[in-house]
């Protein structure tokens, strides 16, 4: 059978063109109230009294503060140190004070009305080097050689700080949740959430419910991207206060401005690197300090600093590094989980380094990188081997042949100086990055995801998981695998609907980690169904031999066939239900050491590598990518188009957080707070996209799949604005490179020497 | 103000305050929901309907100037026209999580009415009012490109 690799088309597909899928705020209202959200207008203040004046309010409107929750008041993910609402502070401008609701939307707005607050401003910590000076909310360390004695004795040392600003998600559907309280005393939630099993949690936290008294189910989801990994738990504890407290179901569904200005978002990041470099280009050492700015609360930040730090000195080669990571707190919207999750900062940062080197010794980008590039049986800094399947090399090789690379990088450069005013500059630019598979160190062993199968009456199997389909495509990608594994059909596997009262745990939809860990468990649970019916069945054969399933038939040893499903649905009938569980364990071997940061940190890398072409234009600075090529090698290319989608979609936010997403910010107030205002990519601003897959299996793998809904995030900025230098000349370390950013860049003569600074050492580099 | 309406082919009658959005109007009175809002601004296009035959952004327009208008929503150009672009569509990844679809699809079959074979640059011209976050939009060229090729 050779369905994996195919393209079945999606089964969300047809009802999502014409309009009939119904997502959480499609639902009908069945008589529920809207919630509404007072939020804080200062980014730091004392909130001295609050006082809700319910006879100016719509009659019957309900109000909810910090002093009417039944238990903690903190949303529970690594801990709880997030406010539900807030109580005696606020710490960021558009934190929620106050919920209330109210038999209409109108109602309800003007229900914030009548809630009275007197805030006594505070000084707030708003930029990154004050907030430095505090206590952070998370560090980390790791440690691999004496990166320091090696750079005291440097034969070449390169320095660089490199800034990257925060990315709002702009899923299309914004945040939406409904809550309702049953006569029984229990609780459902339902809304657009890519984590079922974490708002369970919250609920079960505040409300001091027992886990079956709290059901919570995920409607398919209008775009996530990590932005509805966190704050759905915030939002579905608001949704279930409310209603307690009004005696209806309540919906609260955010509208663009609040879900920018009161949502998480990427981690602004400043990553200083000091590297040692031989005369040949060889990275001999380097020392990096990566500092993240995790907005107001913890929330997802130690995870995503981990990430951060784990990935920080790139798919290179280097004996001796010293990493030390950060996460400090300012008064602005905490940040969280946003796609590739702390990894596209850092390695934005060591492409640049990289890029920098090259230039000290007048090497090209491909050059500088194929002298450094991890090779299987290399070490990462957390002292893991690479194997077989590490395949950075094969990657930059294929990004540089199918772009001819390396003679347009030269020609652009060379010609640079030739461009008339006027002309519009072109440019060529070169990232190679990796992305470590599924979550983090003993992130799965502590999940201790559980993956469930069923047989159903009708001789088909379900499969039960937490998986939430958010345009990813994995109820088109999970039965695929399923029916892969055990060789049924396709129509024999039906998915049940990520509900908590239906499925077990089986973790959270994010770090990529969906087909590879899910789907590997499904494929095992759907072939033990299958087993199971299969010897029951020749058991009841007069032969009693043994009999295999193939394009869902039961073939028996004389080439008599039976369809699986009637020999299921016998089954069924004779013995009853057939449920099967499993628990997904991690390779024995992946041991990490959370206290040094040593050992298997990831069972397996991903790796990209990016070439972005760009015009500039010289009089507005305006860059427009023209061409992006991407090649990913993701282990086992599962379903092609959905698997080039997530490479296409990913490359886009990628590029544009490089060059125009940018969230204005004065004094902790937003600037841009709007869809009019927050640029994203239209059809028109965006680049032809030429895709090439690659595939070096992981065994460890499910069909050695190793993810892919991350990594094309990690490599279009350094990219787009590698070719932004090649075109103009001007070094960019920060982004977005905004005509704005670029036009302070360009009168600081940012530019870079069009000449090796030291003729010796670039004839070294060239032996 | 009560005004008639004519509704992927069928008189609706409707009633409500003049400045009703006629998004809210498709979606809350008429159940329309195929309809997505996603700035309520006019910036995203996921609320794109027909009205009159021409493109608008159901978000910005008034129940008072709807009166008498013909309006077609995806519900009722998906079951009418262009079922193998549809389908292409879905196949060649225009399409992930959905909620920008409903309105790059209005805008997609209006520019085909008009242009059966639109080139890149007349797609981009033409949708450059539908933001899509998912997709890099290079799936949605591939649906235009292969209806290209089928014909």
């Amino acid at each position: 059978m050779t369905l994996l690799g195919s393209s079945p088309p999606r089964p969300d597909g047809a009802s999502k063109v014409d309009g009939t899928l119904r997502y959480a705020n499609d639902l009908p209202m069945d008589g529920a109230w809207h919630g509404a959200t007072l939020r804080s207008p200062y980014p730091h203040a004392r909130i001295r009294a609050l006082q809700w004046h319910p006879e100016r309010a719509p009659a019957g409107a309900v109000c909810v503060t910090a002093a009417d929750l039944p238990g903690p008041n903190g949303v529970q993910l690594l801990d709880d140190e997030w406010p539900v609402l807030a109580a005696e502070l606020v710490q960021h401008v558009g934190e929620p004070v106050a919920v209330v609701a109210a038999p209409s939307k109108l109602a309800a707005r003007q229900a914030l009305r009548a809630i009275e607050v007197d805030y006594e401003p505070l000084e707030p910590t708003l930029d990154l080097s004050t907030a430095g000076r505090q206590e952070p909310l998370y560090s980390l360390e790791l440690k691999s050689g004496e990166a320091e004695e090696e750079l005291a004795r440097a034969h070449l040392l390169v320095e660089g700080t490199y800034r990257t600003g925060h990315q709002e998600h702009i899923y299309i559907e914004c945040q939406v949740m409904s809550a309702g309280w049953e006569a029984d005393g229990s609780l459902v939630v339902e809304g657009s959430m890519q984590c079922p099993y974490f708002v369970h949690r919250s609920l079960i936290h505040v409300f001091g419910l027992t886990a079956e008294r709290v059901v919570v189910k995920a409607t398919p989801m209008g775009g996530g991207f990590g932005g509805k990994e966190d704050f759905p738990s915030v939002i579905a504890l608001h949704a279930a206060l409310l209603a307690k407290a009004c005696g209806h179901p309540v919906r609260i569904a955010y509208d663009r401005h609040e879900d920018i200005i009161g949502t998480t978002k990427r981690h602004p990041s400043v990553v200083t690197h000091r590297a040692a470099v031989d005369a040949e280009g060889h990275l001999q050492a380097m020392e990096i300090d990566v500092v993240l700015d995790g907005g107001a609360f913890r929330t997802l930040s130690p995870v995503v600093l981990s990430r951060a730090v784990l990935h920080a000195a790139g798919p290179y080669r280097c004996p001796n590094v010293h990493i030390r990571g950060k996460v400090v707190r300012t008064n602005t919207a905490p940040n969280g989980a946003f796609r590739g999750f702390g990894a596209p900062q850092v390695q934005f940062a060591m492409e640049r380094q990289m890029d920098r080197i090259a230039r000290r010794l007048g090497l090209d980008p491909l050059e500088i990188r194929l002298r450094n590039v991890l090779e299987e049986g290399d070490r990462l800094p957390t002292g893991q081997t690479m194997d077989e399947s590490c395949s950075a090399r094969l990657c930059l090789e294929k990004a540089a042949r199918e772009t001819d690379f390396k003679q347009r990088w030269r020609h652009l450069e060379a010609q640079r100086r030739d461009i008339a005013d006027g002309d519009s500059m072109p440019g060529v630019g070169l990232s190679l990055y990796f992305h470590g598979a599924g979550f983090t160190g003993n992130g799965e062993r502590v999940l201790q995801s559980v993956i469930e199968a069923a047989l159903l009456e009708d001789g088909r199997i379900e499969v039960r998981t937490a998986a939430v389909e958010m345009g990813q495509g994995c109820d088109t990608v999970l039965p695929m695998m399923a029916a892969e594994a055990s060789g049924l059909e396709l129509e024999d596997v039906v998915l049940a609907p990520p509900d908590t009262s239906r499925v077990p745990d089986s973790g959270p939809s994010v770090a990529s980690r969906t087909s590879m860990v899910v789907g590997g468990e499904v494929a095992h649970v759907v072939s033990e169904i299958r087993d199971r019916v299969l010897a029951w069945w020749s058991d009841r054969q007069e032969s009693g031999a043994a009999h295999t399933v193939e394009d869902g038939l039961v073939r028996g040893e004389k080439g008599q066939s039976w369809p699986f499903r009637e020999v299921a649905r016998s089954y069924a009938e004779a013995m009853g239900p057939l449920v099967v569980s499993r628990q997904h364990e991690p390779p024995e071997w992946q041991v990490f050491d959370e206290e040094t940061y040593q050992g298997v940190a990831y069972p397996t890398y991903a790796f990209g590598a990016d070439v972005v072409e760009v015009e500039v234009d010289p009089d507005t600075l305006e860059v427009s990518p023209k061409k992006v090529t991407a090649v990913c090698e993701v282990g086992r290319v599962l379903h092609e188009k959905l698997c080039v989608g997530q490479v296409e979609g990913g490359t886009l936010q990628a590029v544009a957080w490089g060059l125009m997403e940018e969230v204005k910010l004065e004094e902790g107030r937003y600037l841009n707070d709007r869809l009019a205002t927050y640029i994203i990519p239209t059809i028109k601003d965006s680049p032809e996209m030429e895709v090439h897959l690659l595939e070096k299996p992981w065994k460890g793998g499910a069909f050695g799949a190793k993810g892919v809904g991350e990594l094309p995030m990690d490599g279009g900025a350094p990219a787009a604005v590698s070719a932004v230098e090649n075109a103009t000349g001007i070094e960019v370390d920060a982004i977005p490179a905004t005509p704005e950013r670029f036009l302070a860049l360009t009168s600081a003569r940012r530019q870079v020497p069009s000449e090796p600074e030291d003729p010796e050492r670039a004839r070294g580099a060239d032996r | 103000m009560k005004s008639e309406l004519f509704v992927n082919g069928k008189s609706r009658v409707v009633e409500g305050h003049p400045m009703d959005r006629l998004l809210d109007i498709l979606r809350d009175e008429l159940g329309l929901i195929g309809t997505k809002e996603g700035c309520g601004e006019g910036e995203c296009g996921a609320c794109t309907v027909l009205m009159n035959g021409e493109p608008v952004l159901s978000c910005l327009i008034p129940r008072i100037q709807c009166e008498a208008a013909t309006v077609e929503t995806v519900e009722g150009l998906a079951a009418a026209e262009a079922r193998a672009f549809l389908e292409g569509f879905v196949s060649d990844g225009g399409v992930q999580c959905g909620a920008c679809t409903p309105g790059i699809i209005v805008t997609a079959l209006a520019l085909l009415r008009d242009n059966p074979h639109p080139d890149r640059q007349e797609v981009q011209t033409a949708l450059a009012g539908n933001l899509c976050r998912c997709t890099g939009y290079e799936g949605i060229h591939r649906a235009f490109d292969r209806g290209a090729e089928d014909e």
